[in-house]
């Protein structure tokens, strides 16, 4: 612990430390107040030393609280009072948190929530890494709402991600998901912390000071561009509602089929017209490849050695990692399929193979390993060389 | 057919209200998400009536600093029909978005209404946290014994015996006391009323609002419509004459470390034969609430 710099909030300098202990120094560099979360491994780290940090930068809170719902709701409460929170967990946790979510997309509610991915279902592997968990980041929660999420491949994206994913969650007024394999969270190795002045941190609309506040209805958009309604939030004076159940510009339920297209086809929209806040993928050689590796945290390590192996021979190979998973990148996928064939790597029985396929709109390949470990480089440049030879 | 061709008496037909009626407490209502969903007579109109009274006449805290949170049912509809900051959280979850609120701006007050399901079932978790931390909120059960909004199944509050949509033979198992249960873990103020105590209620909750720390209001309400009707229970006005009946007055002396005396009397075919309502519990040298304790726990030495 590094104890005599525990009231500076931005830890400027070059560290060697693991993706847990990034995740933490960018929630609090985005400027966190509160912290709500149940332990559970591999994302105990998380919980244990935000609770150290936290209160020693001028937080308000950081603890843990009964479980995995209670925190996802505080942190949704914690919102509406204005606050910028976090919550952290790992694959049963997560589950837990799915109706929570649900509730903050429908309100509209900014949070960033950590899944640090560990072996599935249920209680599966819990200290061993997986990435199982990608479609239940945009399909967890019942009925239709856009998901976000991002996921970083190193301990450097853990720090810049998790304040992209603040950035991002303020400004659309959504939940994102930081979705990091065990491996990523738990893997020490150098990142470097900015000064404070070169950190971008966006805070979400307010109403504009001059509002009249009798008049005000929060999810107005008109006048929006970016369809995102200004927040207010509690005891400001607006006298605001919030609900889970279909709602008019005022807040208040109304079960009215127009309405609810309405409402959702607006949250679906505001992805749309602010698609430039996404974190863009990374990309290695494939504009010549004949084939595309696509993999994402840990397992895009394990296939940028591999690609790099196989362009060493004279292959035309290259790397997409997506780095914004939800939305997914459909139109990069669309554009790769019509010039290369596809091998998607997972630590997974294989999902995003599914949203691949259907947007390469033809059959790829499934390089996969499940049980704790990515498919190894080999694996991938058998699978490589196989596509090249035909 | 002579019953039919007897003259109507038409002084006993209730005349509509003039068109100029005013609520007593209009100000504090949400007009915009009025009409309610509530069947007439339903004692969570009571209710709400009740708390509005109590911000108005015994509450010392300014309402721009308090707020509303609900869960899911009849009653958890309450904070769309009040004109605060509100919010209607999803299921059993009204107690940890409160707390997040509580957490986030300390100098805001929540209130808690809810529904005995809402709080005691799905929710129990929350509240025996919430209670164990001594979050400053007030919490207030609407405990109308059923499910009310999805149509009547039985609760954990159903008495043995009662017949409800999901308890065909007789409720089997035994409901809690929910009292008992918040003060034993470690709520600092509690007190019962019925819907019939109307002013009483009123007080209680106003003295709750004004409580620092964790304060429960249990009220004993009226789901006429799913719970009276298929026990045989009568109207509105019937089953407010039958908590007329059933309540004894208690105070916190008369129960002492026995919180059964508390305990709830139900007997089949004639419903609700005891029902202790007072002020349970008032802790005066209340342990601090939650978010100052936090407050000082952070408070670092330079
Ligand atoms: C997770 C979840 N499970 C079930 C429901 C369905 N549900 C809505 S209200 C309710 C019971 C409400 O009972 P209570 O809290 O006593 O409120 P009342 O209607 O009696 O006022 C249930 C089971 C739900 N909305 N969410
Ligand atoms: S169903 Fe029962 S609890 Fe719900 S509004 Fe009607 S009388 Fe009240
Ligand atoms: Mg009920």
């Amino acid at each position: 612990m590094v104890v005599e710099k525990q009231q500076q909030k931005v830890l400027t300098g070059t560290y060697f430390k693991n993706g847990n202990w990034a995740i933490i120094e960018g929630a609090i560099a985005s400027g966190i107040a509160e912290f709500f979360a149940y332990p559970i491994s591999p994302a105990s780290e998380i919980v244990e030393y935000v609770t150290y940090r936290l209160p020693a930068v001028g937080g308000k809170a950081a603890f843990i609280v009964e479980d995995e719902i209670a925190s996802i709701n505080m942190c949704i409460g914690a919102s509406w009072a204005g606050s910028k929170v976090l919550t952290a967990t790992s694959g049963p946790g997560f589950s837990l948190k799915q109706e929570g979510l649900g509730l903050a997309y429908m309100t509209e509610t900014p949070l960033v929530c950590v899944n640090i991915m560990r072996g599935g279902p249920s209680t599966g592997l819990p200290t061993f890494s997986a990435q199982g968990d990608y479609m239940q980041a945009q399909f967890g929660s019942h009925g239709d709402y856009p998901a976000i999420a991002l996921t970083p491949w190193s301990v450097q994206e853990c720090f810049d991600l998790t304040i992209e994913a603040f950035n991002i969650s303020e400004q659309l007024r959504s939940p994102v998901i930081l979705l990091a394999d065990g491996e990523v969270g738990r893997m020490m190795e150098e990142i470097t912390i900015p000064d404070e002045k070169d950190i971008k941190v966006i805070n979400r609309k307010q109403p504009p000071k001059n509002t009249d506040k009798s008049k005000f209805r929060q999810y107005d958009v008109s006048g929006q561009d970016d369809l995102v309604p200004p927040m207010a939030h509690f005891g400001e004076g607006y006298k605001i509602f919030g609900t889970g159940l279909t709602h008019t510009e005022d807040g208040l339920p109304k079960l009215d089929e127009d309405l609810h297209i309405e409402l959702i086809t607006r949250l679906y929209k505001k992805l749309e017209v602010n698609k430039h806040l996404f974190t863009e993928p990374y990309t290695y050689e494939i504009d010549d490849a004949e084939v595309v590796v696509i993999a994402t945290g840990i397992t895009a390590r394990a296939c940028l050695q591999a690609v790099m192996d196989a362009r060493d021979q004279g292959m035309k190979v290259g790397l997409y990692r997506p780095i914004t998973v939800w939305p997914f990148p459909k139109e990069d996928i669309e554009k790769i399929a019509q010039k290369a064939e596809i091998i998607v790597a997972e630590m997974s029985m294989g999902q995003l193979i599914w949203p691949v396929e259907r947007f390469a709109k033809k059959k790829c390949t499934l390089v996969r390993r499940i049980g704790g470990t990515p498919p190894e480089p080999k694996k991938i440049l058998d699978a490589v060389r196989k596509l090249v030879k035909k | 057919m002579a019953e039919k061709s007897k003259e109507i008496d038409k002084s006993s037909i209730i005349k509509r209200p003039p068109m100029d009626l005013k609520h007593p407490q209009e100000t504090l209502l949400r007009k915009k998400a009025i009409p309610t969903i509530y069947c007439p007579g339903c004692g969570i109109g009571t209710t709400i009536h009740a708390f509005l009274e109590a911000l108005t006449k015994y509450s010392k805290i300014p309402q721009d600093q308090i707020f509303v949170v609900s869960g899911i049912g009849c009653t958890g509809r309450a904070s769309g029909y009040i004109n605060l900051d509100g919010f209607h959280a999803i299921h059993g979850r009204a107690i940890p978005f409160a707390s997040g609120v509580d957490i986030a701006k300390p100098s805001l007050k929540p209130i808690v209404i809810s529904g005995d399901g809402d709080l005691f079932s799905i929710g129990l978790g929350h509240l025996a946290h919430a209670a164990r931390r001594n979050t400053d909120m007030t919490v207030i059960c609407i405990n109308n014994a059923i499910y009310g909004l999805t149509g009547g199944q039985d609760a954990p509050t159903t008495p043995v015996g009662a017949k409800t949509r999901s308890t065909p033979y007789g409720k089997i198992s035994f409901p809690f006391n929910l009292s008992h249960i918040t003060i034993a873990n470690g709520a600092t103020f509690c007190a019962r009323y019925t819907v019939y105590e109307f002013v009483q209620l009123s007080k209680a909750i106003g003295r709750a609002i004004n409580h620092q720390g964790f304060s429960f209001i249990e009220v004993i309400s009226n789901c006429h419509v799913n719970f009276g009707r298929r026990n045989d229970l009568g109207d509105s006005i019937a089953m407010r004459q039958m908590f007329k009946k059933a309540r004894v007055r208690m105070k916190e002396e008369d129960i002492g470390f026995d919180l059964h005396k508390t305990d709830i009397e139900y007997e089949i075919g004639k419903g609700f034969t005891k029902i202790p309502t007072g002020v349970f519990l008032n802790e005066k040298d209340e342990p601090e609430e939650f978010s100052e304790r936090i407050t000082h726990a952070y408070e670092f030495k330079k």
